[in-house]
């Protein structure tokens, strides 16, 4: 069995190195490369973070078209004042680490360092803050199961599932939160260790398009679960 | 074949405009739940969140300054949830048109 | 021509790079990561063989003499799990995709080789929490976990097995990401999309299927493990939950799932069909496009899964419609490997056989999907052998002859060495016949109406039956020889030789078995990829 490997289909050359850059993978050719691979790969698993919270949407919009009425009066127990300053938190964070991102890319350390610690900060109010609104949840018996109940609901036998939504999807989404607190925790060390450069700050990009699509993820959450039909109440 | 992102830098004004119109959305979105809009309430409570989460995207997350490619996996995303939103709902929608017999 | 290499003593390649367990359990390379993922892919494939054993044999008699009733629901469950979640998934792309896809491309490994090795860590640990719970617990819901069985009256451990097939997804998505970046930012100078294998396009279709698709399965087992933990009434009827909702969530993957499972196959047949018939496949675009339309409209098919549940019959007809429109693309490759094979001097080598296997069986598979397309037939039809017969038509005579076709094929790439082509020849036919005979009855007996999922059954079923299980012998027999002259190729094997096909795809090109870096240089791709005019047929043994 004579190895007669065709030739026509390539010529060669000598495979270039790009000149030593510490960051740059052996499997690499240059650096744009790298750097183009890390966003697309961040990119499509962004999409698949969209379609895992996609379930959770779809069963929410069936369950809401199906009972209007226990949606509304679940929904009116949540807090929109600190829903709304919740949102208003993780705007700010979501702000910061664009910043963080900015001056990232100007290499610019002590101002990506504070970013960062900011973000981190902001982050912490809202899991904060949203832990109180579980607590209070968890006095007034609206966690699902057993002792689930749902004070002047109307439709209150499924206005549980209101809640089952509500617990699941906050729940992921503040998972998501508790994950990228980590994460960031890491980014600040490394920052101020002086990992990054203007030319290299791929961790700190990539983690800003995270935080960001969780953002968007609340940006969704918040009308679809605190701000059903609040016509007649006060909103404060 | 290599697509280069041009790297952009985006001014920090362009930051302060996409944060100032998210903050005021916010409290426009709460404050607009209390209006009767019948049925409508939803949709507009929904488009708001679409503007919101567009400008996240284009700006914070630099899409718009981004190559096409990542344009198409922005879009390819929405395309797929809409898929799986829309589809289903086909079905709960058009449930109850027919009937059940003896019923 | 690249490696040009004068065997001096043993030559450097990525099997002998490096020694030792330690080498292999943290290696980054992609070829050694497909090695591992080959190694435990057929560790699952001989688990759920087993268990397949012991429902034919259960199957031989009417009586329920071997199982009784809920170890019988237990043991189809586990070859259900197994097969698809731990073997058929990971198949053909973590091995031949891992191993190969680089090398198409002219890369020197995926874009993110730690991502890759620790997707085959995540695969192994849901793999082996699976294994253990299916055999030592156990779960009698089927694979499709369907509400409210799985979440209120099962007694099997439902969370544990869910747990392991979302587990498992989460290795796949790993994969799928890796195969989409890789495919876009590493491709070798000149090599233009359409310069590209069709195995590749086959990958990428798949890899968006995998992207796409395996979240939302993941959010829905997430969901049904909160279900079945705290009863909160996510799908409970009970709460006022939906069960077709699982249902639907559950398709909006598992449809799609099964074109993971036969894209690939079919980019192996493109591969296998245009070297041995030595000819440009005919109507490339078409066949790379059709990958593409398949993995874009089979999202919008599960509904057919739901005709019997209360689903909206106007839904139903609209996904009835649309899962015509799916066959077209299926069709296009059917038409386009004959046309490529029309008037082609093809050599009947053992990966030619199995590739003419799987177009066969899967023509059978995929018409008889039609028949279960059609809203009124699949009411007769539901939950019969003949659903059995129909998916495994797809899936073993479909998706396995496909992966035992690229595996005979890329074996003396992967490997470096040949094996004997007499006994691959043998055990092709013995698959084929071992195949035909397990399942066509299976046809019969669900056209006459033997329910799926049932250890009893009436007496006049039993001669179909037997003849069933018979096949089912001879049809492991026939997976059985492949690992024996494998094995036996790795020690006494001729050596193969870079090019002993005459195939013009780059992972061709290099050595066998190709170095760790694949390539001595990075090829320049100067012509399209299926240009026969300066290759040499070889003569196989």
């Amino acid at each position: 069995m004579s190895s007669h490997a065709a030739s026509s289909h390539t010529s060669a050359v000598v495979g270039h190195e790009a000149a030593h850059d510490p960051n740059l993978k052996h499997h690499f050719e240059n650096a744009d490369q790298q750097k183009e691979s890390a966003s697309i790969g961040m990119w499509v698993f962004l999409l698949t973070e969209l379609m895992f919270f996609g379930g959770l949407f779809l069963a929410y919009f069936v369950y809401r078209q199906w009972y209007p009425a226990a949606f509304i009066s679940a929904s009116n127990k949540t807090d929109v004042l600190i829903g709304a300053i919740n949102t208003t938190v993780l705007i700010c964070s979501s702000l910061t680490m664009a910043l963080a991102v900015h001056y990232a890319s100007l290499g610019k350390k002590q101002l990506l360092v504070f970013f960062l610690i900011a973000t981190l900060l902001l982050g912490g109010i809202f899991l904060g803050v949203k832990g109180y609104e579980y607590h209070d949840k968890w006095v007034h018996h609206e966690i699902p199961g057993e002792h689930f109940e749902c004070e002047g609901c109307q439709d209150a036998g499924h206005a549980q599932l209101f809640f089952s939504l509500y617990f699941g999807m906050t729940g992921l989404h503040a998972s998501h939160m508790i994950i990228g607190f980590g994460i960031l925790l890491v980014l600040i060390f490394q920052a101020n260790r002086g990992d990054f450069t203007a030319k290299w700050y791929t961790p700190v990009e990539m983690f800003g398009l995270y935080w960001h699509f969780v953002d968007i993820v609340w940006i969704f959450l918040f009308p679809l679960l605190y701000l059903i039909d609040r016509v007649g109440r006060p909103l404060l | 074949m290599q697509e280069h992102s041009e790297h952009h830098i985006v001014p920090k004004r362009v930051y302060a405009l996409v944060f100032t119109t998210l903050i005021i959305m916010t409290w426009v979105t709460a404050w607009i739940s209390t209006v009767d809009l019948g049925p409508m309430n939803i949709w507009v409570a929904l488009s708001i969140a679409v503007f919101k989460a567009s400008i996240v995207v284009l700006f914070f997350m630099h899409v718009k300054y981004g190559t096409r490619l990542t344009k198409m996996i922005v879009c390819s995303g929405i395309l797929w949830l809409m898929f799986l939103l829309f589809v289903t709902m086909g079905d709960m929608w058009t449930r109850g048109w027919m009937g059940v017999p003896g019923r | 021509m690249i490696a040009a290499t004068v065997p001096v003593k043993e030559e450097k390649n990525y099997m002998n790079a490096e020694h030792g367990l330690k080498s292999w359990l943290l290696t980054q390379d992609h070829k050694r990561i497909a090695l591992l993922y080959l190694l435990s892919v057929t560790v699952f494939f001989i688990v759920g063989g087993l268990f397949a054993a012991l429902i034919r044999l259960e199957l031989t008699t009417p009586a329920g003499d071997l199982l009784d009733s809920n170890t019988y629901n237990k043991v189809f469950t586990a070859h259900g799990v197994v097969m698809i979640f731990f073997f058929l998934i990971p198949s053909i792309p973590a091995i031949l995709g891992n191993f190969l896809l680089p090398l198409m491309i002219g890369a020197k490994d995926l874009a993110f080789p730690r991502i890759n090795l620790l997707s085959w860590y995540v695969y192994m640990l849901g793999g082996t929490l699976g294994v253990v719970v299916l055999a030592t617990g156990g779960v009698d819901t089927g694979w499709t976990f369907y509400t409210p069985l799985s979440t209120t009256y099962s007694n099997g451990y439902v969370v544990l097995t869910a747990m392991a097939a979302f587990v498992a997804g989460f290795s796949s998505i790993l994969t799928g990401l890796n195969f989409i970046v890789t495919v876009h930012r590493m491709r070798a100078p000149g090599l233009t999309w359409f310069r590209l294998p069709l195995f590749v396009w086959a990958h990428y279709a798949t890899s968006v299927i995998m992207i796409l698709g395996t979240p939302v399965i993941a959010v829905t087992l997430f969901m049904l493990m909160l279900e079945r933990g705290l009863h909160i009434g996510f799908f409970d009827p009970a709460y006022g939950g939906d069960p077709v909702l699982f249902q639907h969530l559950f398709w909006f993957y598992s449809h799609p799932a099964v074109y993971i499972m036969i894209l690939p196959s079919m980019g192996v047949i493109s591969e296998v069909v245009s070297t041995f018939c030595s000819k440009k496949p005919f109507g490339y675009t078409f066949i790379a496009f059709s990958s593409v339309a398949i993995a874009v409209f089979g999202f919008l098919v599960w509904g057919h899964h739901l005709y019997v549940s209360s689903q909206s019959a106007y839904a139903g007809m609209v996904f009835s419609i649309l899962t015509y429109i799916l066959a077209i693309p299926s069709a296009i490759k059917i038409f386009n490997w004959a046309a490529t094979m029309y008037k082609g001097q093809v050599r009947l080598t053992a990966p030619m056989l199995y590739a003419l296997g799987f177009i066969g069986l899967f023509t059978v598979g995929g018409l008889t999907g039609l028949f279960l397309a059609a809203m009124g037939l699949d009411v007769h039809v539901t939950d019969t052998y003949f659903v059995v017969a129909h998916f495994h038509y797809v899936m073993v005579g479909g998706a396995i002859m496909g992966y035992m076709a690229g595996l005979h094929y890329w074996w003396p790439k992967i490997t470096g060495r040949m094996y004997s082509q007499l006994w691959a020849k043998v055990a092709c036919c013995l698959v084929f016949i071992g195949f035909n005979l397990t399942f066509f009855p299976q046809f019969v007996l669900g056209y006459l109406g033997m329910p799926r999922r049932y250890h009893v059954y009436p007496v006049e079923f039993q001669v179909l039956n037997v003849l069933s299980s018979g096949g089912a012998a001879v049809l492991g027999l026939g997976y059985l020889i492949p690992g024996v002259y494998f094995l036996w190729s790795l020690k006494y094997g001729a050596k193969a030789g870079d090019n002993p096909w005459g195939a013009t795809t780059l992972e061709w090109q290099t050595s066998s078995p190709p170095p760790t870096a694949n390539f001595e240089v990075t090829p320049v791709v100067t012509t399209e990829v299926y240009d026969y005019s300066n290759t040499e047929v070889p003569h196989i043994v």
